[in-house]
């Protein structure tokens, strides 16, 4: 099968397991009582109907084409990076403290690209130590990622709810950042910022470093047999470090431009989940940018409009739950869809 | 009435015919040969029979029965079994384990005694002695192709499929398997077995069948063929295989082994000097330090003690990207598992091991247009057959993916190539061409490690003959100097004089 057919045949895979999620939560919104089709169509306009439901299914994609890019480049490398929940706390949190810090005494234009800096920096050792863990002391990557992920999220609850909580606050947060180092808006009166123009710049540069460099060959050749390319003369264990560590990377900056886009400040447990969506992201992009970017899309119009449709047509939000599990199940297990079509396997 | 009858069996991978209309057909009870060029559609036609691949067009009978085989449970249920190349068997699992899997018997739980006194009874009529409660992971590569045929017969297969049973097997283990290949015959089954090695055509089989281009050339009766028939039959035209030598004119030393130790278990040690315009055959029974041997100069293992001299310069410690940059270029024994990356297109695996050459990477941005030139190159001077450089390597044939990693090593002007089984799998054509290829590398000056199981291509090949035992270069001759008896005892431990 050349690479093209396989291409078109993968999309149509996607589309159909899209597809068929909506249509068995549709009847399971029939079973339960509800109109399908209403609760579509307030899903629909929730997600795009607007400017301002548009720019929300925006901005809930952002963050999701950062950990999707994080995974899907561990992937690659034949690593599972199911830490991005921790490497997002640990670089929001950094991220936040150091704005913070440094907001009285050196410019915003400083600060911001220095406390951006940090918080990936921050991903990086935190998403480096799982690599270097599983490098040096052969522990598989997903339990001590899992380990990570609890330390970085009680630790950094720890401190909002303790030293850093801002003064006169009920809820365990920080400071709000100054105006100066929040992101600019893209439309006003939206949670969309320009972090939507880095995540499209680190589409891009992903894509470049797959395609045209030995480090992107080299990781991919490593995801495809690691024993080859050890013999080849790739540094097997300082990549599996360094793979981590830029996974982190890329995970953290979905937490820092949080911090510093949606929120404007560090919350406690403000990702809830969006580490875990980006393994789904990725899976479903296939590890590839565009790929990631519709899954993203896909994932973030569905919460956009979850709460219009619960609004409209009266369905818990969570029902969007079910639909991405579907999808996933769907994607996850391609031959049900082959059964379902009658195309077996060649 | 044939136990099986392919008819006019046609299929095409893309643009690729690898199959076009071939009729086969092979008698019930008899020992099948299957041969052919590599890529000629040997497996692709078996992988059909075993319900892996579906044909484009053709019919299957069955003792005269039209069968539509949909998947391999169904070629199990017309009692068909195949041996792969590659195993299928589950590592961590016991040898019990592994044979009744899928085939338990017990109610609810796995009678373990009454499936192991199957197993016993059917150990009896073929000879065959498991230690069933091993895990396949500490077998020998003979032992496991054991487990896979015994599998297969205790499945109840009456027409058992071995594609290159013997392309990984040491001499001994290959006897072994011949036994148990009789024992099958005089059972009453049929046979199907493809290989490269005519001599084996000529002992085991009872028929022929050769395969060309994916079309039919012939079936005849053993008797009625010599293996210089079948070689023409094969490739087309009459192969003259001898091959000459040029005067043998070493130059300066360029591999210094110096009391290397690469077996824990003994305290033996090599050493040994290669050097330009030669080739140092290392021969030896399989198992008895090769591997270990191939990792250390490789880069990816540490020698217990001893040091390797690379012109001059201790690399010992150096790693194996370093190495390569240095000149010195492998052909690792085992293909799939260190030298091809499979699921990757081919102009990668041309790549891999070269990522930091000046030639193909700037800065480290891949230039891909002198890739691709290199690539198209060595796929033309080689003869490779391949449908384009995109494909993933693994669809080629066994053959074809062994010339991409040999013109891979022996493309870039190495100074050193060390080449460890490096004709395993190939056909006799391309055997031809890969030793002609390595005389010619040797005649240009570079220094060759040729490190083989095979006698007659350590004899054929070598200028000087080591001869390898647990681990000690036993003895050392000069080609000419010394008889393959003389080898096969130092093979089997004797110590010269
Ligand atoms: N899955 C596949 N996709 C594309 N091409 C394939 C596939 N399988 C086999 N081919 C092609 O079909 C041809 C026949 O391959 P096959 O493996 O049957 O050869 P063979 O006779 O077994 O050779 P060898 O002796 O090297 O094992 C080859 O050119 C190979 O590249
Ligand atoms: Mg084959």
């Amino acid at each position: 099968m050349t690479r093209n057919r396989k291409y078109l045949e993968d999309v149509g895979f996607s589309l159909v397991a899209i597809l068929l999620s909506f249509l068995l939560v549709a009847v399971i919104m029939l079973i339960l009582g509800y109109n399908p089709i209403e609760a579509y169509k307030a899903l629909f306009e929730g997600a795009f109907g607007s400017s301002y439901s548009l720019s929300l299914t925006l901005s809930k994609s952002v963050p999701l084409i950062f950990v999707g890019l994080a995974v899907g480049f561990a992937l690659q490398g034949g690593l599972f990076n199911i830490g991005g929940e921790g490497q997002i706390y640990i670089g929001g949190f950094v991220a936040a403290i150091t704005g913070l810090l440094l907001s009285h005494t050196i410019p915003a234009f400083i600060t911001l690209p220095v406390a951006v800096l940090s918080g990936m920096a921050g991903g990086f050792l935190w998403g480096g130590t799982i690599g270097l863990i599983k490098a040096k002391l052969n522990i598989n990557e997903v339990i001590v990622a899992i380990m990570m992920n609890y330390i970085a999220q009680l630790m950094t609850s720890y401190f909002v709810n303790g030293p850093f909580i801002a003064a006169k606050s009920m809820t365990p947060q920080t400071e709000i950042l100054p105006l100066n180092l929040q992101l600019p808006k893209i439309i006003p009166n939206t949670q969309l910022t320009t972090s939507l123009y880095i995540a499209l710049i680190m589409c891009v540069l992903y894509g470049f470093v797959m395609k045209r460099t030995v480090f992107g060959f080299e990781v991919k050749a490593m995801g495809n047999n690691l024993h080859s390319a050890a013999t080849g003369g790739i540094y097997v264990a300082r990549n599996t470090v360094l793979i981590m560590a830029l996974s982190g990377a890329l995970a953290a900056m979905a937490g820092i431009f949080e911090v510093f886009g949606t929120y404007g400040r560090f919350i406690d447990g403000f990702s809830s989940g969006i580490g875990f969506t980006g393994i789904a992201i990725a899976f479903i992009g296939q590890s590839t940018p565009i790929g990631i970017i519709l899954a993203s899309l896909l994932f973030g119009s569905l919460q956009a409009g979850a709460m219009q449709m619960s609004m409209m047509a009266g369905i818990s939000a969570n029902i969007n739950n079910v639909i991405q599990g579907l999808v996933i199940v769907f994607i996850a297990t391609p031959n049900i869809i082959r059964f379902a079509f009658g195309k077996r396997r060649s | 009435m044939p136990a099986i009858l392919m008819k006019q069996i046609s299929k095409a991978f893309d643009r690729l015919k690898a199959l076009d209309h071939v009729d086969f057909e092979v008698d019930a009870g008899e020992v099948h040969c299957l041969l052919g060029e590599n890529g000629a559609g040997k497996s692709t036609l078996m992988n059909i029979l075993y319900g892996l691949y579906h044909a484009d067009a053709g019919e299957i009978y069955i003792h005269g029965k039209a069968v539509h085989i949909a998947n391999p449970k169904i070629a199990q249920q017309y009692h068909i079994g195949m041996v792969h190349q590659h195993f299928m068997l589950i590592e961590s699992m016991t040898v019990l384990q592994n044979i009744i899997l899928g085939n338990e018997a017990g109610r609810f739980a796995i009678d373990y005694a009454e499936n192991r006194s199957r197993i016993d009874e059917l150990e009896r009529l073929y000879h065959f002695d498991f230690d069933l409660d091993k895990p396949i992971s500490v077998l020998s590569v003979g032992e496991k192709q054991r487990v896979e045929i015994f599998k297969a017969l205790y499945r109840g297969a009456d027409i058992v499929i071995l594609d290159e049973p013997t392309a990984v097997l040491t001499p001994q283990e290959v006897d072994v398997l011949f036994r148990i290949l009789d024992d099958m015959r005089k059972q009453g089954k049929t046979i199907i077995f493809i290989t490269h090695k005519l001599h084996e055509t000529m002992v085991l089989s009872d028929r022929v069948t050769v395969l060309r281009n994916g079309k039919i050339i012939g079936s005849l009766r053993t008797e009625e063929v010599t293996p210089k028939i079948l070689a023409t039959m094969m490739v087309g035209y009459a192969i003259d295989f001898d091959i000459v030598k040029s005067t043998f004119k070493p130059g300066k030393p360029v591999l210094e082994l110096r009391q290397l130790k690469v077996l824990a278990a003994s305290h033996a040690t090599i050493s040994l000097q290669v050097r330009q315009g030669e080739i140092y055959g290392i021969a030896g029974v399989d198992g008895n330090g090769q591997q270990e041997l191939e990792g250390i100069l490789a880069g990816t293992a540490k020698p217990l003690s001893g040091r390797i001299i690379f012109n001059g310069e201790d690399i010992t410690a150096m790693p194996a990207a370093k190495r390569k940059a240095k000149g010195i270029a492998l052909i690792p024994s085992d293909r799939l598992q260190n030298a091809i990356l499979p699921g990757m297109p081919i102009i990668d695996n041309y790549l891999l091991g070269f990522q930091h050459n000046s030639m193909f990477s700037h800065f480290g941005i891949l230039r891909f247009n002198v890739l691709k030139k290199h690539a198209d190159n060595m796929v033309n001077q080689y003869s490779i057959k391949i449908s384009a450089l995109e494909q993933p390597i693994s669809q080629l044939s066994g053959g074809n993916q062994q010339k991409i990693v040999f013109s891979r090593e022996a493309g870039l002007n190495p100074l050193l190539l060390v080449a460890v089984q490096p004709v395993r799998g190939l056909d006799i054509g391309a055997i031809d061409a890969i030793h002609r290829q390595l005389l010619q590398l040797r005649d240009r000056g570079k220094a060759i490690l040729l490190i083989s199981t095979e006698l007659s291509e350590i004899m054929e090949m070598s200028d000087t003959i080591g001869v390898l035992y647990k681990g000690e270069l036993i003895a050392q001759r000069k080609a000419g100097e010394v008889t393959i008896e003389q080898l096969g005892l130092f093979m089997a431990g004797e110590r010269p004089e």
